[in-house]
């Protein structure tokens, strides 16, 4: 175990990708609990669509990929938010528009500029394609997201739980719906890369709806939801390195063995207290 | 000086007026009801006081020391509620944001929530998780939320919905006594009867006109008698009511 620990870290791509991929999971993990919490999970998948749609025609047309895909996702982070929040349009639906028009956006761009190869890079992620100024933007992007949560913790509560009374007694909420789009916006860019355009937003809804099994306390299902995410990364990303599977993949489903878990762990207790 | 004042306001939503014209104060120590039929404009008359949207014309001035974000409010529970995981301190804490612009908790304002807590009843509940309390439990941690945002003025949104009869009349008798301790009351209700006893003063919103005045002058008035099932016990109703019944 140890000797296989030693030679996985020996290789200085894995540690990039380790780094990249840790920091990403505590972010999504952390911005996940209030977007699950709000009903907004399904942004962050809309938003990974998006993301694709902007690799790929980066792609094709020999762009810099982060440098198209950041700009554009934040502006869809915007309007998703926006669609959500309108009680006019229904929500999810616009959603589910957006993400498969972005989708079929992008796989048209890639098979007409002939890059059939990238494809599964892009949906499915590789651990082969983070760079150093991968590492950098996503500590920074890690920094930000600790110390907004930090600082705000309580009234990013507030909003959580209660748009309607934050607002009322003062709290700029739009400010803090805007910033969280943003910041989850920017993980997924960063993350995308290594778990795959298809499955960046399991990291995002997963270590909140686990913790929410077992956790009763907001602040014990932040925690909670941080730790795990950066746990089942580590687990996942040495089940990838041993067994030779996607990296991205295997983080999920040791994250769904996880839910599943914590979902039994719930069950169980429930039936005590009633055996009590 | 009033707390609220309304001047020649008109409210309404998506563009449409409910209400126009509306003149109104609102004194230290009311318990103001407002009924009246769906779609009349009770929602978005409250959601004016509190400054969640504005009044299309008119104005609505705050006097008495009163700030519009120190208004404490107890809002309908949404469904996102029902499975939030969050003890009740921490859901009744988040009430004091409103009073300066720190980030953190401070002893006075952990002791002002435990205040708050103990006056509605649910300070030993407060390590529970509020998704497990019952549905009177999460209305007291919600006032108590409500108390911590405010000292001069409650306002609260159909606060019994979904309560059963025995919590429903802890809910009222809860503040009633809020009341009388001073604290302001402006409650949207549908619940005409309980208005009725409770109120010091009945706001009515019908199409396009509205009737104020006491809970007593209500059950006089014709919108009061059109609305009212029971009717009022007082002599000279029992007597209006025997001559209509005679009549038929």
């Amino acid at each position: 175990m140890i000797e296989m620990l030693t030679e996985m870290f020996s290789y200085n791509f894995i540690i990039r990708a380790f780094i990249v991929g840790t920091l990403v999971s505590l972010c999504a993990a952390l911005l996940g609990v209030t977007l699950v919490l709000k009903r907004y999970s399904m942004i962050g998948d809309g938003l990974s669509h998006v993301g694709f749609g902007a690799l790929a025609v980066a792609a094709s047309l020999n762009l810099a990929p982060l440098e198209v895909a950041v700009p554009v996702i934040i502006i869809a982070a915007f309007f998703l938010l926006r669609l959500s929040e309108n009680s006019k349009i229904n929500g999810d639906a616009a959603i589910a528009i957006i993400s498969s028009t972005a989708l079929a956006v992008g796989v048209v761009c890639v098979s007409i500029s002939g890059v059939n190869t990238d494809l599964n890079t892009y949906l499915f992620g590789s651990i082969l394609s983070t760079t150093t100024t991968d590492a950098i933007m996503c500590a920074v992007l890690a920094a930000v997201v600790i110390v907004v949560f930090i600082l705000f913790y309580n009234k990013i509560f507030a909003v959580t739980f209660d748009e309607s009374f934050s607002r009322a007694t003062g709290l700029k909420t739009g400010v803090y719906n805007t910033a969280v789009a943003l910041l989850t916006a920017l993980t997924i860019v960063i993350g995308m890369r290594i778990m795959g355009t298809l499955l960046i937003s399991a990291l995002i809804i997963f270590p909140a709806v686990s913790s929410m099994r077992i956790c009763k306390k907001f602040k014990s299902v932040i925690i909670c939801s941080g730790v795990m995410s950066i746990c089942c990364f580590f687990i996942g990303m040495c089940v990838s390195y041993s067994l030779d599977t996607p990296t991205g993949a295997s983080v999920v489903i040791v994250n769904a063995v996880v839910f599943v878990v914590f979902w039994i762990v719930e069950i169980i207790k429930s039936k005590c207290k009633i055996k009590k | 000086m009033s707390l609220i004042t309304i001047k020649n306001a008109s409210i309404g939503y998506e563009g449409k007026t409910v209400l126009s014209d509306i003149n109104l104060e609102i004194n230290e120590k009311d318990y103001i009801c407002i009924v009246g039929e769906n779609g009349s404009g009770k929602t978005t008359l409250m959601k004016c006081l509190l400054g969640l949207i504005q009044p299309q014309s008119g104005v609505i001035s705050y006097g008495d020391g009163l700030k519009q974000n120190e208004i404490g409010y107890l809002p309908q529970q949404t469904v996102l509620q029902k499975d939030f995981p969050a003890s009740v301190s921490e859901v009744v804490m988040s009430g004091c944001l409103n009073k300066k612009h720190t980030l953190f908790y401070s002893k006075k304002q952990k002791e002002f929530a435990a205040e708050s807590m103990k006056k509605t009843g649910v300070y030993e509940l407060r390590k529970k998780c509020f998704r497990e309390l019952s549905g009177g439990q999460q209305q007291r941690a919600m006032l108590a939320r409500a108390l911590c945002a405010t000292q001069k003025l409650l306002i609260l949104d159909e606060p019994v919905t979904g309560l059963d009869p025995v919590a429903s009349s802890d809910m009222y008798s809860l503040i009633k006594n809020l009341n009388k301790n001073g604290i302001t009351i402006v409650m949207v209700s549908h619940d005409i009867t309980a208005a009725v006893n409770n109120a010091s003063k009945i706001l009515h919103l019908s199409r396009n006109d509205y009737f104020f005045g006491t809970a007593h002058q209500y059950l006089h008035s014709d919108v009061g008698k059109k609305f009212m099932i029971t009717d009022c016990p007082c002599d000279e109703c029992r007597h209006n009511h025997f001559n209509g019944g005679a009549k038929q």
